[in-house]
């Protein structure tokens, strides 16, 4: 290794490790290593109750969701952001961060007093038939608000940076907005799209504070994962239970950190090939 | 820029059917925005002064709200100036110096962002609690951790670890070396150039990373709640207050919330200050 030029490597290296390892390395360390401990059978022990697995698949299926209708809601409002001038355009903006710095706590119980019988639209939704308060909506909604931000704040930068050299070149050719849109920027735009999805995704099945109040926590039904990591060590002392079911949300994290790195392995050689 | 300037060009004057599409989609986003994120902050303090400013003031000076707000003040009093130093010595490593394994180190710093807040305080348990990795020979020592000051403090830094690192990360890395090194050939020591030459340049992404970061130090539940045991008026920050206080009485629970949903206000305003005065500082270009 060549010798570094300015100081302060093991200073700044020895201090950085330090604390990645005491917060970090070994909290990772002492969750797969519960989680090892108990074997594939032992795992399975504790994963495959029917309360486990309902809450398992409504963590992640509303997740799934929630990112998709977070893409949907997240282009439209980056593209108005970045294409269009208007009133409101620097408020509006400045909103989309919302959800990065409220408290989940603090928007769980606004969105439930927001949707709850009683509330200010629960009361107009209920009886259109429509519940959201303690129902899969309301865990769906919860996420789409907590993801949204992702979506909008990865587009912006490239959208802003699009080159329009190729959207001209289709309109010379004759292609019309809808057509330049579809064909042309979308294309160019998908790997960022992606990168949206996997981080809005992430957020939504890791999600607590916003979800828990709104979701009602009802048997079968509308647990997330997360309550139940909580509910055991909380009430259960049942920690290896706990550990087994946070070893699965660890390991979708790890996935999904994964594939955003190769994503963006990609969007680089895009941008490099381009 | 140039995109939009080129967008405007294309097509002279937009036709009366592109100009309707222009403004539908700008209502919907508007729309968008205002029904997910604008009309749940206006209900915070509705909820809030829906009793009236006597119950409002009861509610926010009674004792376990006072103490929550001096818990909450505390934790990241301790946090945030942890998760400084630990994001201006990860950005020095980062950025000056060519080692194996740098790209690891890299994905680490950025893990806490992708793992659940509640597995977060799981595993924190699992190394510090009881029947912890270390929590005996912590407790043989007088150490409590979990459900304890401490506790709320290392849930905090983990959560917020990577704010400060990121910000940093990228700029130092647009700056280059150029004027530490020229620092060097000058006699300066190595403090002397972290000071004098890294320190003024990097200042306002500094402040920008500490900002955001206070923010989610403040506003932390998951993590905290694990790890917390919710003792009112010993371990409850403000986040764990008002969901204690929502189980038992609902206005006052928003009452409490609403100071934070004024600190988010605040950030975010802030935040949008130094983007407009300092945007060129904080990301090098």
């Amino acid at each position: 290794m060549r010798r570094h030029v300015l100081s302060g490597f093991r200073l700044s290296t020895g201090y950085t490790l330090a604390v990645l390892g005491s917060c970090v390395l070994l909290p990772l360390a002492a969750l797969l290593w519960t989680a090892c401990e108990l074997g594939p059978s032992g795992w399975w022990a504790q994963i495959g109750t029917r309360r486990v697995l309902a809450s398992l698949r409504l963590s992640f299926g509303a997740a799934l969701l929630a990112a998709t209708i977070d893409v949907l809601l997240g282009l439209l409002v980056a593209w108005v952001l970045v294409r269009y001038r208007f009133a409101l355009r620097r408020v509006c903006d400045a909103l989309v961060d919302l959800p990065f710095a409220l408290p989940t706590a603090v928007a769980g119980i606004a969105l439930t007093a927001l949707y709850a019988p009683n509330g200010w639209l629960g009361s107009r939704l209920v009886p259109l038939g429509i519940e959201v308060a303690y129902t899969r909506l309301g865990v769906l909604l919860a996420m789409v608000f907590v993801g949204l931000p992702f979506v909008v704040r990865t587009l912006q930068p490239v959208l802003e940076n699009l080159e329009s050299d190729l959207e001209e070149a289709a309109y010379t050719l004759g292609a019309s907005s809808p057509q330049r849109f579809i064909r042309v920027v979308l294309p160019l735009l998908l790997p960022t799209l992606l990168t949206g999805y996997a981080l809005a995704l992430a957020r939504a099945i890791g999600e607590y504070g916003s979800v828990v109040f709104i979701s009602g926590n009802r048997l079968f039904r509308t647990e997330i994962a997360p309550y139940l990591i909580v509910l055991k060590i909380d009430s259960q002392y049942d920690y290896r239970g706990a550990a087994a079911l946070g070893a699965v949300m660890l390991a979708a994290s790890l996935v999904l950190l994964v594939a955003m790195a190769l994503l963006q392995r990609w969007t680089h050689r895009w941008a490099i090939a381009r | 820029m140039a995109a939009v300037s080129a967008m405007v060009s294309i097509g002279g004057r937009p036709s009366w059917s592109i100009r309707v599409a222009r403004v539908f989609l700008v209502v919907a986003a508007v729309i968008v925005l205002a029904w997910l994120l604008v009309l749940p902050l206006i209900a915070i303090f509705a909820e809030a002064f829906r009793q009236g400013w006597a119950f409002y003031r009861d509610a926010i000076s009674q004792p376990d709200s006072i103490a929550a707000v001096r818990l909450t003040l505390t934790v990241a009093a301790i946090a945030v100036p942890l998760n400084v130093v630990f994001g201006l010595a990860a950005a020095w490593t980062m950025t000056h110096f060519n080692f194996p394994g740098k790209a690891l180190l890299g994905a680490l710093i950025d893990l806490p962002f992708s793992v659940s807040p509640v597995v977060a305080g799981m595993m924190l348990i699992l190394v510090y609690g009881k029947y912890g990795w270390l929590g005996s020979w912590l407790e043989a020592h007088g150490v409590q951790v979990i459900f304890a000051v401490p506790g709320l403090v290392l849930a905090t830094v983990f959560v917020t670890l990577p704010f400060v690192a990121r910000e940093l990360i990228p700029l130092m890395q647009a700056q280059g070396s150029e004027q530490e090194e020229a620092a060097l050939t000058l006699g300066a020591s190595g403090w002397q150039i972290f000071f004098r030459v890294t320190l003024p340049r990097v200042r306002w992404a500094l402040l920008y990373g500490v900002l955001l970061c206070n923010a989610r130090a403040m506003g932390e539940f998951g993590a905290v709640y694990v790890v917390s045991g919710h003792l009112r008026g010993l371990t409850n920050t403000l986040p764990l207050q008002v969901d204690q206080l929502y189980q038992e009485n609902f206005s006052a629970a928003f009452a409490v919330a609403s100071l934070l949903a004024l600190l988010t206000v605040l950030t975010l305003g802030i935040k949008r200050l130094l983007e407009w005065r300092h945007g060129e500082a904080l990301t090098g270009r």
